[in-house]
């Protein structure tokens, strides 16, 4: 079955500078149960379309298509963002009960279910803590948390490790797998990290750069469940020097026309 | 090693003292002196600092810091009566102190008022002839007069200032409308329209204009402020709140305005601080009561142990208002360390 079904998005947006085109024609389905990673140079327009996903903006043509499980009553989509973006204001667990109270779940109830996932991410020692308390990695960890907390249909995440220091981010990707693999989510899942994608995807797929198209999509067959020692494999090493093959040109082209700019 | 350096800087700084004692330069260069003794101080603070272990720093600090304000009183009565600052507008410490006490205690009978309104007279006085009599107690007060103005000024022209702030944060054609104009009105000092006020209402001489003067300078302040609060939250705040199903007033309530509160509140605090010169400056020139008044009116009458009673008086409001801002700031923002 098909849970998220993107047609012809294109995205242009209007600034002070003439209009810039972030996404031209670009499509993705995806099946339920899926967990794609796109990868593309930076600026190829990635948070884009995953706002265009998840209804925070709207596309310039094409259309957005996110079918819903039978009686559900759960949210369509909820996402994890660049940034950690979890409330200063807010305790641990009330930014992990966010969605919930804002769907009228009673406080007891939410308090449970956001504590719960507190354990999954090993952080229900700092439930009454606030976010200015707590390192990088920490932060993500409610990012997270706060987005399956609310239990959607689909869930969207944009670089989530990307700020994270080398070794943190490999303790979060196994942490990633293993929540992942006990209740297979439909997700979409932007990095610039070719092997995170293929560590944590069943399908990458590289986007071109400025205006992001749609370059080349690649099956990743590896078994689940999958565990952080895969990258050392040589299989992995092939695949990811594939990948790069296909991905190098356009994070040149992008770096070149950055280069463009500071010159102007 | 540092008890040498101690032991030297202790030594230069009596040295130095009874030597400009014997030659009789005090009167002359005592500015100077004291300038080095300062520098000498210091010093002397220093190298104390570095041997002194690390879980009593924090207490040396305090230390340093309650003991500065001492030195200079004491120095100051040192000059005074040693004849170097003239007693007349100096008066010593101890003469402000009786002066303060001296307004503490008596009523004056010409004005109808007292400094902090007697309260130790109100059990008798609620005995001989009720509450009435118990109330003009307070009334008689500069103290209470001048904090009931601030206070009352400052809510009223605080709350709509937060009110209308968040309109001009969120609505983008009421800012482009007001913005200019509340700029301009903003730098005008706010003490320059209390002649208007003495005209608009019906009795000019009343607490409607000094109070509506407050009100308005608190007003301009907080509303410029809690604009910029509301324009400063990062916009992916509201992505999430979107994201996650908030509705206009979840959003209002969980996102715009905590995010919107630590520059609220440092309008707040300008705000109160405005208020506090405002109505001082008020009673300078139009006011029976207040320690505005107080000031102002020992100035005139050359009693200056009096006058620096009351600018004792006004700077410790000052303080006490400025630490219960802060208290309620702490209360309701428990996430700012
Ligand atoms: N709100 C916006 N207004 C104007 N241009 C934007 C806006 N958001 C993104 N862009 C531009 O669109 C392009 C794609 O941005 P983005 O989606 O953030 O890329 P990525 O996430 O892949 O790094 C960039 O050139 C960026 O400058
Ligand atoms: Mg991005």
């Amino acid at each position: 079955m098909i849970k998220i079904k993107a047609q012809n998005i294109s995205k242009i947006y209007d600034s002070a500078n003439g209009k810039i085109t972030a996404l031209d024609d670009f499509s993705l389905e995806v099946e339920d149960g899926e967990f794609v990673c796109l990868v593309g140079p930076s600026g190829c327009g990635k948070s884009t379309f995953l706002r265009i996903l998840a209804g925070l903006e709207p596309a310039t043509s094409g259309s957005i298509n996110i079918a819903r499980s039978p009686n559900s009553t759960k949210p369509v989509n909820n996402v994890v963002f660049q940034e950690y973006a979890i409330f200063p204001w807010k305790t641990v667990i009330n930014n992990v009960a966010f969605g919930l109270e804002m769907r009228g779940i009673g406080k007891k109830q939410r308090q449970e279910i956001a504590m719960s996932w507190l354990e999954k991410v090993a952080l229900s020692k700092f439930a009454n803590y606030y976010p200015s308390q707590l390192s990088g990695g920490m932060k993500q960890r409610v990012s997270i948390a706060r987005a399956l907390a609310n239990d959607p249909e689909v869930l969207l995440m944009d670089e989530p490790l990307g700020a994270l220091d080398a070794q943190t981010r490999t303790v979060l990707q196994a942490e990633l797998l293993r929540i992942w693999e006990k209740d297979r989510k439909t997700v979409v899942y932007i990095t610039h990290s070719i092997e995170e994608a293929i560590l944590l995807g069943d399908r990458v797929i590289i986007m071109t750069a400025q205006p992001g198209r749609l370059k080349e999509t690649f099956e990743i067959d590896l078994a689940r469940p999958r565990e952080i020692e895969l990258t050392a494999t040589a299989e992995f090493a092939k695949l990811s020097g594939i990948i790069w093959q296909a991905l190098k040109d356009e994070v040149k082209q992008a770096y070149d026309a950055q280069m463009m700019d500071k010159v102007d | 090693m540092t008890k040498t350096r101690l032991l030297i800087i202790f030594i230069i700084f009596i040295a130095l003292n009874i030597f400009i004692s014997l030659l009789n330069l005090w009167q002359s260069i005592w500015w100077l002196i004291l300038f080095v003794d300062f520098v000498l101080v210091v010093a002397f603070a220093e190298q104390v600092a570095t041997i002194i272990p690390l879980k009593y720093q924090k207490l040396y600090q305090r230390a340093l810091a309650i003991s500065f304000p001492i030195f200079v009183l004491i120095t100051w009565e040192l000059i005074v009566n040693a004849g170097i600052l003239n007693p007349r507008w100096f008066p010593p410490p101890t003469k402000i102190a009786a002066a303060l006490w001296d307004l503490t205690i008596n009523y004056d009978r010409f004005n109808k008022t007292s400094l902090f309104g007697r309260p130790w007279l109100a059990p008798s006085v609620l005995q001989s002839d009720g509450w009435p009599a118990v109330w003009s107690l307070f009334t008689e007060s500069h103290v209470l007069t001048t904090l009931w103005r601030v206070f009352f000024g400052f809510i009223i022209g605080a709350i709509p200032g937060i009110l209308l702030g968040i309109i001009m944060g969120l609505n983008k054609t009421i800012r482009m409308m007001l913005d200019a104009t509340m700029s301009a009105v903003y730098v005008l000092p706010k003490i320059a329209i209390f002649p208007i006020m003495m005209l608009i209402f019906p009795n000019p001489f009343g607490e409607g204009p000094k109070i509506a003067v407050v009100a308005i300078s608190a007003f301009f302040l907080v509303a410029i402020s809690t604009m910029a609060g509301v324009r400063d939250i990062d916009p992916v705040f509201l992505q999430v709140a979107k994201n996650f199903g908030a509705n206009r007033r979840q959003t209002f309530w969980h996102v715009i305005v905590p995010g919107a509160l630590p520059i609220i509140f440092s309008g707040l605090r300008l705000a109160l601080g405005t208020a506090l010169i405002v109505i001082v400056a008020i009673e300078f020139i139009r006011a029976q009561i207040g320690v505005g008044y107080v000031v102002f009116y020992h100035w005139q009458i050359l009693a200056t142990d009096k006058m620096y009673a009351g600018l004792f008086v006004v700077m410790v409001l000052g303080i006490l208002l400025t630490f219960i801002l802060q208290a309620i700031e702490r209360w309701l923002m428990p996430w700012r360390k």
